[in-house]
């Protein structure tokens, strides 16, 4: 018996050890990042403490700001657009039977699970074929369709709970279709809606494979400039940046506190 | 006046309201433009980019080539490797977290980094294995090495950054299907004396089958397409198809190339994906089998003490 709750005490620790070491390699590299932001010299030596890439990021970098608006202007739009697709399409799959139910739902699940590269050369491809010239527009279309997998998916997992008596029972009460839908469905649902519109816009501003490749001269979005700043080598301001990135990334995960296992399960 | 729609007639419009629109920006933007890669596939490289709308297989042909079928080797073994360090490392990481308290702080600090940008993630490791690195510079100041250790531009770079990027995405799903498993078929198992690892081993992991092929596929797919972590920690030999792709599109501008290579990744998504489905399909169909065969055993079971 006492041998029993040995190995169950060993093991036990095991996977906590395991789960600790691994939240540690998550951090550390973006801890490295932060700790240097600080640094009054470029590198890795330390010198002294001092705000100076804070200020260099702040008032002296215009392009980056510019790009950081082309990215919140793509998220919002975007996500805005892909909530009410999603959502609606969600509504209609979940209950009504109809032609070209399987196949909106398959298709709505595969951008999902294709990996990125595919979704951003087929754009890009089927871009050039029609001839829609890259830019904005462009990256606006590609993130909705990315995002619209996610808020259905969302969205659809909320109406599975959904109590469809309450429906039969505002129709016997005599709500039209309309009143029904603004009053009995999306209150219920609104928390699945909200999720997945706060999913599309950290999705969007992360996202730079597909951007990348369907983006247009002076449409840049603040991963593309990153990326170019990468391409020159490390610089500090990128550190500052990423401090920044970081507090913006806890405070959209404060925000999803109650969600955060429907997001575990959805992603 | 108002027509009186039939209760069929009705579903089917509605559902189709209500669906449509994503329906058909799904087949604009989605269907059309892989249909149209799967087109160019077949057809022969335009002399200026492009292509030429004469049916060809020469594009799949290239692609035995030996220096491309190397890179779609060296990409299915650094993504096997990739995958399976990430599942091995985020299965007691997902189990922790299932059985503990703080489950929502955990998973706090699990989406973190995984939702920090994907960019900022790879650069914060370039500034580590650089050759004028932290971990350089440190080494160097605590006297171990008076050179800088080569550690970036090669496949080992790429497969540690390749499963510090993928390993949330393995996590997350193994976390969840762990969290539903009934933890007292552990005790029941050990009650019937089996160690822990067999418990574990032999209940636990047929249980939660469904959230390791979740797990990875959600790592082996995106790994497998990976492009941007090749691009900037791999060396000139870590090249992976998705930066061929990629070149064949915006450098040397063979259309039909990129998009025979596009197909083969789509196709080994699309077959992993279908197994995920499948294998989640048949698990719940077990489930139905055992929960019908239960409900049949408690009827008769109460149909013949109603007899006695």
């Amino acid at each position: 018996m006492s041998h029993h709750r040995n190995t169950l005490k060993t093991s036990f620790s095991f996977s906590y050890t395991m789960l600790s070491l691994v939240i540690v390699f998550l951090f550390i590299p973006l801890f490295v990042v932060v700790f240097f932001s600080f640094n009054s010299v470029k590198g890795m030596q330390w010198e002294s403490a001092s705000l100076i890439w804070y200020k260099t990021l702040i008032y002296e970098s215009p392009s980056l700001w510019a790009a950081f608006r082309n990215s919140l202007l793509i998220a919002f739009t975007s996500s805005i657009s892909a909530t009410i697709l999603g959502s609606l399409a969600a509504i209609g799959i979940k209950w009504y039977r109809f032609k070209g139910r399987s196949y909106i739902t398959t298709v709505s699940y595969l951008p999902m699970v294709l990996p990125e590269v595919i979704i951003g050369i087929s754009m890009l491809i089927f871009f050039s074929a029609v001839k829609i010239r890259l830019g904005l527009f462009t990256i606006f279309v590609a993130h909705t369709t990315f995002n619209l997998p996610f808020v259905f998916m969302m969205v659809s997992a909320r109406l599975d709970e959904f109590d469809y008596s309450t429906l039969e029972a505002a129709r016997d009460l005599g709500a039209n279709e309309r009143q029904t839908l603004l009053k009995v469905i999306v209150p219920s649902i609104i928390p699945a809606v909200l999720s997945g519109f706060l999913m599309c816009i950290t999705m969007s501003l992360e996202d730079f494979v597909i951007t990348f490749f369907v983006s247009g001269p002076g449409s840049g979005t603040l991963p593309l400039y990153v990326y170019s700043m990468i391409r020159y080598g490390v610089s500090p301001v990128i550190n500052a940046l990423t401090f920044v990135m970081i507090l913006g990334t806890m405070l959209i995960a404060f925000f999803f506190r109650k969600f955060l296992k429907t997001v575990a399960a959805s992603s | 006046m108002k027509r009186i729609l039939k209760p069929r007639e009705r579903e089917r419009m509605l559902g189709t309201l209500y669906s449509a629109p994503m329906g058909l920006w799904f087949t604009l933007f989605f269907t059309i433009p892989i249909s149209i890669i799967i087109l160019y596939s077949f057809l022969k490289r335009g002399l200026y980019g492009g292509v030429e709308w004469e049916f060809s297989l020469s594009a799949y042909r290239q692609m035995f080539n030996p220096s491309f079928a190397k890179v779609l080797f060296r990409t299915v073994w650094i993504s096997i490797i990739s995958t399976l360090f990430c599942l091995l490392i985020a299965l007691p990481c997902g189990y922790a977290m299932a059985k503990s308290k703080h489950q929502t702080f955990l998973l706090f600090l699990i989406i973190i980094p995984f939702w920090t940008n994907s960019l900022i993630r790879i650069y914060a490791w370039i500034s580590i294995l650089s050759s004028e690195g932290f971990l350089n510079t440190l080494l160097k100041n605590l006297g171990l090495i008076d050179q800088s250790l080569s550690l970036i531009y090669n496949n080992q770079a790429v497969i540690v950054v390749l499963i510090y990027m993928y390993l949330p995405f393995a996590i997350l799903p193994l976390f969840t299907t762990i969290d539903k498993f009934d933890f007292s078929l552990l005790d029941a198992a050990r009650d019937l004396g089996a160690t822990k690892l067999e418990s574990i081993i032999k209940v636990m992991i047929p249980n939660i089958k469904s959230g390791v092929s979740t797990a990875f596929i959600f790592t082996f797919i995106p790994i497998f397409g990976a492009y941007t972590v090749p691009l900037l920690v791999g060396g000139k030999d870590s090249t992976m198809i998705g930066n061929i792709i990629v070149d064949q599109v915006s450098k040397t501008r063979n259309w039909p190339l990129a998009s025979a290579f596009s197909m083969v990744l789509t196709l080994i998504s699309l077959i992993g994906v279908f197994w995920m489905l499948y294998s989640g399909k048949k698990e719940l169909h077990q489930e139905k089998n055992n929960q019908q065969a239960l409900e049949q055993n408690i009827k008769t079971h109460h149909s013949q003490r109603g007899k006695k």
